[in-house]
């Protein structure tokens, strides 16, 4: 793989939460990911399975404490973010960096006109009056289908769908070159999400915004990604093309949950269900964290944590049994 | 008769600052024991108001619901507390609807003790014989909400549902909270408890393909309206309303051999305060001519089973 490439690269990054109450809970263990320019990458897993963590270290939106980093690097454009200063990340985070949060009701402030917030973004990193940065945030708002007349409007009087849009104008104002979207149209109906997906696939062509797009839903990931990172209780267990998972997911926790969707296809009159839930992050087995719910499991798996497996190019599986066939 | 539910131009509105909301707008339908009807709709659409007024948790404005025989709408508090046990409600969000200073056993046991005549050891009989029903390990039996996680409390809610044996129940988005694995799991209970205890739901999602896979019958809803009624298979194979089409096409599905093409909407959606009288989707409607933005369509039968309202449903399906 070429170095140069890769806008991000996350190397070995664990993240733990540490409390009084619960003691240590690992909620990121040991995980690496690089991100080239232009591409969109897919990060899947359950609640709980530490997506969002990721995604908050990247930007060094952590709440320290509870949230540690205890190791690895993040280098963006070849320096580690997790060592810079706040001036420093501050200059990154909002203008080459952004992000879209999860819940558009509560991201945005409900004491200031949208048009200020998204303006507000804009002047703190470009070198504009704030009447200028005022005029290129309607252009923001119009960019994401709300007329510009509105942007003096509070974000109260906007429905779900539009105030996800304003989120998403003030993550884009200043044309990013990495977006982290996190579940950004899970509050959103299907109609309005096909909206939003459709501009955000508009962006990254016009822009060659590299995207990292955290969900649940793994049709958006068929309609967005190339390639998609499968995560469980902390770590990547499959990644790779989206064309080669999907045709052939590898991982016994990815088969279970493309088998527990209710599908076009199958007629079955039960889903296919995983039994079981995800391993308490206090208290993470040493060894494949996904064996006490496995229905592939063998000897070896109880006993030691697998390792990273190339089962054909670019996708890899962390299971003992990868590779061999079954079912 | 084998219609357990008849509901007949149900009307909800609302008196807000700016005027009145219809939330639910001249509704008919009917349910056959035994069998689910799904209920999709955008945010908005008046999808939980109707499952609110079809339990007669909230008056209706106008309008009959005719349960087992009966109108409901004009019955008095006695009768209602009676009524409750055959009517139940599973809610959408397992994080607030259960009380937090309420055990396990506690949330179970709440309705038979406010439903009266049992004895202290048939309540905790049902209770346990309950959390088996539903799949909680007896252990659970004095653990506080907060300690569990999203799908058991799920389960919490639908043994809280199920306990007084109704023969009705409205589900109203019981899954959207839930990840993947643990929503296929309490679908399968879902599914399961029907078949045995012969239940009738009334499932409300904004899940296309959950409510494909569970219902009989589908109700497409749009601002307060029903835009289409279908046995389940036919509406996927033949959506007849343009609305209802561009919902199904906005569907991600996870497969990549799949071909796009997706109906994007344009437009917003009109509001639902002091609507015109006219189609209520004409705004976003690809196919909208002058009658729509004047005229309601009325509700047609396109075959017995099938009922559409849109002025140009057999122009732009090429029906006749």
């Amino acid at each position: 793989m070429n170095q140069n490439n890769n806008i991000l690269s996350i190397k070995d990054l664990s993240v733990h939460y540490i409390t009084k109450e619960t003691g240590i809970c690992k909620a990121v263990n040991k995980f690496s990911l690089d991100i080239k320019k232009g591409e969109a990458i897919g990060l899947v897993g359950e609640t709980g399975a530490g997506k969002t963590t990721v995604a908050l270290s990247i930007l060094k939106l952590l709440q320290t404490p509870p949230g540690k980093v205890v190791s690895g690097e993040i280098f963006y454009k070849g320096k580690d973010i997790l060592k810079m200063n706040n001036s420093e990340i501050r200059k990154i985070r909002g203008e080459e960096i952004s992000m879209i949060f999860q819940d558009p009701m509560t991201a945005l402030n409900p004491i200031d006109s949208v048009g200020k917030q998204i303006a507000e973004v804009i002047y703190l990193h470009k070198k504009v009056s704030k009447r200028e940065a005022m005029k290129l945030a309607a252009d923001a708002l119009e960019l994401v289908g709300i007329p510009k007349e509105r942007m003096n409007e509070y974000p109260n009087q906007f429905s779900g769908g539009m105030k996800q849009r304003v989120v998403i104008a003030t993550a884009l104002a200043c044309s990013p070159q990495l977006l982290l979207a996190d579940e950004p149209t899970t509050a959103l109906d299907v109609t309005i999400q096909a909206q939003v997906l459709d501009l955000m696939n508009e962006l990254k062509k016009n822009l060659n915004t590299s995207l990292l797009l955290i969900t649940h839903d793994l049709g958006v990931v068929a309609e967005m990604c190339d390639r998609v990172a499968i995560m469980y209780a902390g770590e990547i267990v499959e990644i790779g093309p989206v064309k080669s998972i999907f045709r052939n997911p590898q991982h016994p926790y990815t088969r279970g949950l493309f088998e527990a969707l209710p599908s076009n296809k199958s007629n079955s009159k039960r889903l296919k269900q995983i039994d079981g839930l995800m391993p308490d992050p206090t208290n993470l087995p040493p060894y494949c964290k996904f064996e006490p719910r496995c229905s592939k499991g063998s000897k070896g798996c109880g006993a030691q944590c697998p390792e990273f497996i190339e089962v054909s190019e670019g996708h890899w599986v962390r299971c003992h049994l990868a590779g061999e066939k079954w079912g | 008769m084998n219609n357990i539910l008849e509901v007949k131009n149900l009307k909800k509105y609302f008196d807000v600052s700016s005027g009145t909301l219809h939330a639910v707008d001249g509704v008919s339908f009917s349910v056959k024991k035994g069998e689910t009807i799904g209920v999709v709709g955008e945010s908005g659409c008046g999808k939980s108001t109707l499952g609110r007024v079809l339990i007669h948790l909230i008056d209706n404005t106008d309008g009959q619901i005719v349960f087992n025989g009966k109108d409901i709408t004009k019955i008095d508090r006695k009768e209602l507390s009676n009524l409750r046990k055959d009517m139940q409600m599973i809610f959408q969000d397992p994080y607030s609807s259960l009380n937090p200073r309420f055990t396990v056993y506690q949330t179970i046991a709440e309705p038979l003790q406010i439903a009266g005549g049992f004895s202290q050891q048939e309540i905790s009989e049902r209770v346990y014989k309950m959390m088996d029903t539903v799949g909680l390990a007896r252990r659970l039996v004095n653990s506080y909400p907060h300690e569990l996680d999203g799908g058991r409390r799920q389960r919490i809610g639908i043994g809280r549902a199920l306990i007084l044996e109704p023969s009705f129940i409205v589900c109203d988005e019981p899954v959207s909270a839930l990840d993947v694995s643990i929503q296929a799991q309490i679908i399968n209970l879902l599914l399961d408890i029907q078949e045995e205890k012969k239940l009738t739901y009334i499932f409300i999602t904004h899940d296309l393909m959950v409510v494909k896979y569970i219902s009989n019958n589908i109700m497409v809803m749009y601002l307060g309206q029903m835009v289409e009624f279908s046995p389940s298979e036919e509406l996927f194979e033949q959506p007849l309303h343009p609305y209802t089409k561009a919902l199904l096409s906005a569907v991600p599905v996870p497969d990549v051999e799949h071909e796009k093409k997706r109906i994007v909407l344009k437009g917003e959606v009109t509001s639902p305060i002091n609507p015109k009288p006219c189609c209520r989707f004409s705004a976003r409607c690809a196919y909208a001519k002058d009658i729509c933005h004047c005229k309601s369509p009325e509700l047609i039968e396109v075959n017995p089973k099938h009922k559409v309202a849109c002025h140009f449903a057999k122009e732009i399906n090429g029906l006749e």
